[in-house]
């Protein structure tokens, strides 16, 4: 009997999206029903809020676009809808679709900054606070447990509409953005900083920070190259799911008026507005942003459900 | 335990200091008060004794310190918008906001139980899948969307309740309540609807962990095999041992709930506390603003120190713990 070669070994490396598709990640992402459901929704509603400019009929922040005679046209399928207000439009003739997508790219952008801005804030507290113990960590922890014991929302509200204060009047539009994300920001990184502290002090006192110290590897080195990589998965996680958390706050703040201008509408103001408009019969004002806020936030919590069970370790 | 006592009570009197601080910096911020409060003719002598009168020559930390007393005697000054005792306005306000919460922490319990109960016993029956598929929209969307859904069907469209106010009241000595006229009655419905849902959710997704846990046990599997009707086995034997969390989410969350209130009473244009302070925030009411964040943060930082003494009495093994 002998034995056939069929082909030569192959000895280059699969391709990255070889790796990626024979990845345990992918597999339970193609498998879990609600993942790949919540991620197609957020594919579609992201790329549609970042392509605005090209597919909205209407530019909302170009006041000469508005004209008073397209106000309160209702949705296309009802009487007396018409081309090309296809959701219909507001009390001063802007085109709720349009109005919609600008929003939700002005929320997605706000959301995204806010946690990037807690995530690295919280990261760089959290591993200071574990890795050197003592007086520093006392202080820090005992600062967020304090931050802990507010509501929120409350502290979220009163940042905000003190800093709006403090803002010239030239910059209230632009200026009200960073101040939203600053709000967020404050109550948001006090998570991440416990989680990743928790876990750098289990991490210090391992050996291969034991090796690296007395290589004479510098603190700061064995933060962030040798911790930092073993806290990041669990922070990632928490991101994922306080992304959505980041745009209901966003929208909380601007539909309690002390977020984004009418100026500069995000989807929590257009629901502001609209809200205005429930009892005067025009239902589409605020029906739709609402709808359009609802399926952002599900389909974030959608994923982020999926990627916290498929990262966690004990359920593997 | 004495020892338990005093360090909690301790580290709670320290948080609302701190939050008090937090209040107290709201004032530094946002400008001179002297400035807003004279008119256009005084001279500086009349700022230096205004400015005098009111305690702002002395240093900061004397400031700050007479705040604390003034805030632990319910003195929070008076309000910029309307000229009256603030602590007045939040008194008056505080029924409104209490009977929403209240009422709304009840619909939690009522609903989210018996729903868990059902989604674990029926585990893998349709109904049962669909309830927890739909607790991910009750987890997801904000109250302020609820809201305004809940008043666009049952308000707008069908007329069913009213969708704003608070209906009439009855006044019982300093409380007055909506709970005793057909009106109010009908008016707290979709609010403490709208504020009630995430609980709901909430407490049906624990209810359904802890039961699929207790179903499992041993006792659960003897009850059965000694043959006690199945509703007895449910309802009796498993759910008494889920309850213990179920109480400790609402009463930790009560203080949530007042907090979160403000958004539902916005939308409603309940006339509770959180109307008044979202008021003050858009009026830049200062007074009100800071005094709403130390009684709100009290009524938090309170029910958790309880939670936490109670459980400590039930179980000692946590008085060991640190804190």
């Amino acid at each position: 009997m002998t034995l056939q070669v069929d082909q030569e070994p192959v000895l280059t490396r699969p391709s990255r999206f070889a790796r990626m598709r024979d990845s345990d990640l992918w597999h339970s992402f193609v498998t879990h029903r609600g993942a790949v459901v919540g991620a197609c929704m957020l594919v579609v509603l992201v790329v549609a809020a970042f392509a605005a400019p090209l597919i909205a009929p209407q530019n909302v922040y170009d006041s000469a676009q508005l004209q008073l005679m397209n106000a309160r046209v209702p949705p296309i399928w009802q009487e007396g809808g018409r081309w090309p207000f296809i959701l219909g439009t507001d009390i001063q003739g802007r085109d709720v679709l349009s109005g919609i997508l600008y929003g939700s790219r002005t929320s997605i952008l706000i959301a995204v900054s806010a946690v990037v801005l807690s995530l690295v804030i919280g990261v760089l507290v959290g591993l200071a606070a574990g890795f050197f113990g003592g007086i520093m960590d006392n202080l820090l922890m005992r600062f967020a447990d304090v931050l802990l014991s507010i509501p929120t929302i409350l502290l979220a509200i009163l940042a905000s509409a003190v800093a709006m204060d403090m803002l010239p009047s030239g910059w209230r539009a632009l200026g009200a953005a960073g101040v939203i994300v600053f709000a967020i920001t404050l109550s948001n990184w006090v998570q991440y900083a416990r989680i990743v502290r928790a876990q750098t002090s289990v991490e210090r006192r391992k050996e291969y920070v034991e090796a690296a110290r007395l290589l004479r590897v510098s603190p700061r080195r064995i933060m962030l190259r040798h911790i930092l990589p073993n806290t990041l998965t669990p922070v990632l996680v928490a991101a994922t799911l306080s992304f959505g958390m980041a745009i209901l706050a966003e929208a909380t703040l601007s539909f309690l008026g002390v977020g984004m201008p009418a100026s500069l509408p995000s989807l929590g103001t257009l629901i502001r507005i609209g809200n205005n408009y429930l009892f005067s019969g025009q239902w589409w004002i605020v029906l739709f942003p609402v709808l359009q806020l609802s399926l952002l936030v599900v389909a974030i919590n959608l994923v982020g459900d999926w990627l916290r069970d498929a990262l966690n370790p004990k359920l593997r | 335990m004495i020892a338990f006592l005093i360090k909690r009570i301790g580290s709670a009197i320290l948080v609302m200091l701190a939050v008090a601080f937090l209040a107290f910096l709201i004032f530094a911020v946002a400008g001179d008060p002297v400035e807003m409060m004279v008119n256009e003719q005084a001279t500086q002598a009349d700022r230096d004794a205004l400015r005098e009168r009111l305690g702002l020559d002395q240093p900061f930390l004397v400031q700050y310190a007479t705040f604390v007393m003034n805030a632990a005697q319910g003195e929070f000054g008076i309000s910029y918008q309307t000229q009256r005792d603030v602590m007045s306005l939040i008194a008056s306000r505080l029924p409104a906001t209490l009977e929403l919460v209240f009422i709304a922490s009840m619909l939690s319990l009522l609903i989210g139980v018996p729903l868990g109960v059902i989604t674990a016993i029926h585990r893998g029956k349709w109904f049962s899948e669909g309830l927890q598929f739909l607790s991910i929209f009750g987890v997801s969307l904000p109250s302020f969307v609820i809201a305004i859904m809940l008043i666009l069907v049952f308000s707008v469209m069908l007329g069913w309740a009213p969708g704003f106010g608070r209906g009439e009241t009855v006044q019982i000595g300093w409380w007055s309540t909506g709970l005793l006229t057909a009106s109010g009655r009908n008016a707290i419905i979709l609010p403490a609807i709208a504020l009630a849902l995430y609980e709901i959710t909430l407490v049906m997704r624990i209810v359904r962990a802890e039961m699929l846990e207790v179903l499992r046990s041993d006792f659960v599997k003897f009850a059965r095999a000694r043959g006690v009707p199945r509703r007895i086995v449910h309802y009796r034997h498993a759910l008494r041992n889920c309850l213990m969390p179920v109480a400790t989410l609402t009463a930790m969350n009560f203080g949530t709930l007042i907090a979160f209130a403000l958004v539902t009473e916005t939308v409603f244009q309940w006339p509770g506390m959180g109307l008044l302070f979202i008021q003050a925030v858009l009026s830049l009411d200062f007074p009100i603003m800071a005094a709403y964040l130390v009684i709100t943060s009290a009524i938090f930082v309170t029910l958790n120190t309880l939670v936490d003494i109670i459980y400590a009495v039930i179980d000692p093994r946590l008085r060991q713990e640190k804190i």
